[in-house]
């Protein structure tokens, strides 16, 4: 829609009002979802606020008292929360370092398989773990491991190993973690992968036949270097995502026994906030996380942008 | 790559090692859920004592008995419900909407809109805003709170967006002739046409709808309203810390770890009866919103 020139303010006007007249509807239909994007999304921003003042409930967000940045001071001088920050980046560099492999590994796996059926089934297995929910699986994974019903710890025994109970160690919380979500997302996260191996031209794999290539040379010659840039831009997302760890799963398999390897940033902000009613502190810790997680992805972003001209948005 | 014939020898064993392999993956993935459905059927003494690996032992009922005696477990599960069948409708309400309007390209400012659909996907205020707003907003301890609250979500937003975007114009011609207006040309056109991809989105609310259980355990407090997530959070909670109570369950017939496997299984079979119905869709809906030119 160009605006008419020439014809100054009034032409311009008259414009917006034949426009609106015309296309009134396309505004009633956007106004619900722009509403409740100020009204939910938008307004807690404005609400962020509070990490610089001396928050109370009774005076409210705008009525309370600046104080500036006191408790990001605190913030910084408290050790649990530098140990939150610690073990968020930690927990997630494990994600990324076992975790990242896993789907392209299993995509590559799953495009040699010659027996469709065979592929279905195990596909169709694999990809549900994702649409389980994480009581569910933390459930299960407290099941399995409890010292003395839990399956893990029969399977020591036959190795005559002594039952340990691993959720409340500090040294397996991680591992368990990390774990459960590969566990959990790795299948449904390899359908990025198939998606880029189906758009490889079979007349690559023709000629590498006509060359004589195994199957192997094919996955490492022809498949593996198609779908890198899939590989890298993945990288470049999860590498922006760094500092989000799904701390839903964390607050349902952590313990105080394990805090100190298990407790992150967002884990801390609600036992802090919502559980002990800091309200301003923890904002504060989520505006110090809020920022840093906009700030890698966008620059994550506009890398994988430049590289690939593919982005998230 | 499927037609290919195998040629060599070597080839074989790649691709058996592969099989087998993939296989391990595959059962590895469904153990803990046969292991899960087993406990549940299996005695209190024999879960208790470990003697549970891959079927029921001693089996029996009596854990289902305990829970769908419960009347909590069936309050729960009917809010479940409701939140389910009432948040994904009011999402689609919002959604289609939405993303029709944001797909014109005669909306003024649709740059702006656009960005203002999308800056939510990058910068989030956390949880403490969040959980202030919806009090000042009187929305907690609510159904309408849960359901309306997690309505729109700009990842769903984005992938409509960019469906209608792909309809060919030619599509909309013989309605807008007909003098058709926006709503009817939605309505009438556009729904129909993007029928997978709003099942889809639909698809993706009823899931996350089902498994909500963080802001729903922030944000109700009264029994009466909670989720089946949260019931099961708290049963798995109290049972295992409290070792009292969880002694005092222990029964030759059932123990909190056979009552807490019921529970599990009864709240995973609605999601493998849809399961199916999701498989068609999922793949498509990823690729469709995940990456954008």
């Amino acid at each position: 829609m160009s605006v008419p020139s020439g014809q100054g303010v009034t032409g311009h006007l008259q414009w917006l009002l034949r426009h609106f007249r015309r296309e009134w509807q396309l505004y009633v239909l956007l106004a619900p979802t722009i509403i409740w994007l100020l009204l939910f999304l938008y307004k807690p921003m404005y609400g962020l606020q509070v990490a610089f003042k001396d928050y109370s409930i009774f005076r409210g967000v705008a009525g309370s008292p600046w104080i500036g940045f006191e408790h990001f001071h605190t913030l910084f001088g408290s050790e649990q929360f530098l140990r939150a920050l610690k073990n968020t980046v930690i927990i997630s560099f494990y994600s990324l370092l076992i975790g990242f492999p896993v789907p392209i590994l299993l995509a590559l796996m799953f495009n040699e398989v010659l027996n469709q059926t065979f592929r279905k089934t195990a596909q169709t297995i694999v990809y549900l773990p994702h649409f389980i929910s994480s009581v569910i699986i933390a459930g299960i994974v407290i099941t399995a491991f409890s010292p003395s019903a839990g399956v893990i710890n029969t399977f020591l025994g036959w190795f005559g190993i002594d039952s340990i109970y691993f959720l409340t160690k500090p040294e397996w919380f991680r591992p368990i973690f990390v774990g459960t979500g590969i566990w959990q997302e790795a299948g449904f996260q390899s359908i990025v992968y198939l998606a880029a191996i189906a758009g490889v031209s079979p007349t690559l794999y023709e000629s590498a036949v006509v060359d004589g290539a195994s199957r192997w040379q094919m996955m490492w010659k022809v498949t593996i270097p198609c779908i890198l840039p899939t590989i890298i831009i993945m990288l470049i997302i999860r590498i922006g995502n760094i500092l989000e760890v799904s701390f839903e799963m964390i607050i349902l398999l952590y313990q105080p026994a394990t805090y100190e390897t298990g407790d992150v940033v967002n884990t801390f902000i609600y036992r802090q906030g919502i559980q002990a009613g800091q309200y301003d502190f923890a904002a504060a810790a989520g505006l110090f996380n809020a920022v840093i997680a906009f700030v890698l992805v966008v620059t994550a972003n506009s890398i994988s942008r430049r590289y690939s001209r593919t982005s998230l948005w | 790559m499927a037609n290919m014939n195998l040629y060599s020898r070597g080839d074989r064993i790649f691709v058996v090692t592969n099989m087998v392999l993939i296989g391990m993956f595959a059962i590895s993935t469904l153990y803990p859920f046969i292991y899960i459905t087993s406990l549940s059927f299996s005695s209190g003494f024999e879960a208790r004592a470990g003697n549970v690996i891959l079927t029921p032992v001693q089996v029996t009922v009596e854990a289902y008995k305990y829970v769908l005696s419960d009347p909590q477990f069936w309050i729960s599960y009917k809010n479940t419900f409701i939140y389910t069948i009432g948040g994904t409708l009011m999402s689609l309400a919002f959604i289609i909407p939405g993303a029709y309007a944001l797909s014109r390209p005669q909306l003024l400012g649709r740059r702006f809109w656009n960005l203002t659909v999308a800056f939510t996907m990058w910068f989030n205020a956390g949880l403490i805003p969040f959980f202030l707003n919806m009090r000042d907003l009187g929305l907690l301890d609510s159904y309408f709170g849960i359901i309306i609250g997690f309505a729109v979500n700009g990842f769903n937003i984005i992938l409509l967006r960019n469906f209608f975007e792909s309809v060919p114009q030619s599509f909309e011609e013989a309605a807008r002739m007909d003098g058709a207006n926006e709503f009817q040309v939605l309505w009438k056109v556009y729904i129909p046409l993007s029928k997978p991809a709003i099942a889809t989105i639909a698809l993706f609310c009823i899931v996350s709808r089902w498994n909500g259980f963080f802001w729903a355990m922030v944000l109700l407090q009264d029994d009466d309203k909670i989720p089946l997530q949260v019931f099961l959070r708290h049963t798995i909670a109290t049972l295992s810390d409290d070792q009292e109570f969880g002694a005092t369950l222990f029964d030759a017939t059932y123990s909190f770890e056979t009552v807490s496997a019921a529970i599990i299984v009864c709240s995973i079979i609605p999601v493998l009866i849809i399961y199916p119905f999701m498989q068609k869709y999922f793949e498509k809906g990823i690729l469709l919103g995940g990456v954008k030119e």
